[in-house]
């Protein structure tokens, strides 16, 4: 075992992108989503840890991109173009949107998780990036990485385990 | 201008203060369920980023017991009681007798989920209720949530309120620990995130407000 793996690690509300044999990966998604693009012609995925829907929630002069549905996809696929993706050949998989607490509180910002997925999958489809597969809802923690060389995301749970999807 | 800007130094006093007070009579509650007794460091406020709160226990993938409520009145915000899985199998253990309970093997006895849960109701419920006297606003708690998951899972609720307006949060973080051991061996974590407009309420409602 002298291989090292390259491992790109996203933090919350924040993106990267990763070329084979580097994985990329991101932990402890709750209600976040992490959204993964990847071209299916090239060994090149990115990864965005989406944490609120859309960027008109902000009351912030200046906004973090990575940290909205809209602007963070739109951004990672600028950034997937600039190294070689193209937008025809991209395609999804996405994880998370969990609804880790029920509360009886009037609070929406408590029912964020759904709200986070049904903005992600609107986004993708503005950009006619299909989701080839998900792993959404619930009410469990993910942590999440992906192997731009085999297309495969791996999911850990903490009570379901470990699948790939 | 962000409001984390408008923050000086006499104000994050003022949030001490308010975390002493909270965690100290939460801290005196758990002494008497527990009937031993429990320490409490003074309560370290920062101003962190994020991924940085996450480290503060853990890391976001760290499976942690979390109590977590979320304040509404006055001044909304959420606390959060964390301990580390190995100590809140412990706390059950102390509190309903039985051995051995471990989390590794789901689904839990109803009846020890249910200790932990009420020793978390007790607990905030007392931060929560010192907090109110002190700054005599109303602060009503909802019924705690317990999560046994990833740090990042959890926590990231209560930054969702915050998050809309900065990626830096204020924690009030006090650390709560057992002094029967050779030394102090921090038992678990009180978090208190106020929502971004409650700082405003809590300055003015202890005579400090933020625009002086």
């Amino acid at each position: 075992m002298n291989d090292t793996v390259n491992i790109i690690k996203v933090g919350i509300a924040d993106m990267n992108v990763v070329q084979s044999p580097s994985l990329i990966r991101t932990s402890g998604l709750g209600s976040c989503v992490g959204v993964v693009i990847y071209d299916t012609q090239k060994e090149i995925a990115g990864l965005v840890h989406v944490m609120l829907p859309d960027s008109s929630l902000a009351k912030a002069d200046s906004i973090n991109i990575a940290k909205y549905a809209d602007t963070g996809i739109e951004e990672l696929i600028n950034r997937l173009t600039k190294i070689g993706a193209r937008v025809t050949n991209l395609k999804a998989k996405i994880a998370g949107g969990a609804q880790m607490f029920q509360f009886s509180t009037q609070n929406e910002m408590m029912r964020i998780g759904p709200r986070n997925v049904e903005a992600v999958k609107k986004e993708l489809q503005r950009f006619r990036i299909p989701i080839i597969a998900e792993d959404v809802g619930g009410s469990s923690g993910r942590t999440i990485e992906f192997n731009p060389s085999t297309r495969k995301l791996n999911i850990r749970t903490v009570n379901q385990g470990v699948k790939d999807i | 201008m962000s409001f984390i800007e408008q923050i000086k130094g006499h104000h994050l006093d003022i949030l001490r203060e308010v975390g002493n007070i909270g965690a100290g009579n939460a801290a005196t509650a758990l002494s008497k369920i527990l009937g031993k007794r429990v320490d409490m460091t003074v309560p370290n406020v920062r101003i962190v980023s994020f991924d940085e709160m996450m480290d503060m226990v853990g890391g976001a993938e760290n499976v942690i017991a979390s109590i977590f409520l979320r304040i509404e009145g006055d001044a909304p915000g959420s606390i959060y009681f964390m301990l580390p899985l190995e100590q809140a199998e412990k706390y059950i253990e102390l509190m309903t007798g039985e051995e051995n309970f471990s989390f590794d093997n789901p689904p839990y006895p109803e009846l020890s989920v249910s200790a932990l849960q009420e020793l978390g109701n007790i607990l905030s419920g007392s931060y929560l209720s010192a907090l109110s006297d002190f700054t005599k606003l109303n602060l009503y708690p909802t019924v705690p949530a317990l999560g046994i998951d990833m740090v990042g899972a959890v926590l990231s609720y209560g930054l969702m309120e915050v998050s809309q307006v900065s990626d830096y949060v204020i924690v009030i973080d006090t650390a709560v620990s057992e002094q029967e051991e050779i030394k102090d061996s921090v038992k678990g974590h009180f978090f208190l995130l106020l929502d971004p407009e409650s700082f405003e309420k809590i300055f003015s409602a202890l005579g400090v407000p933020l625009d002086e």
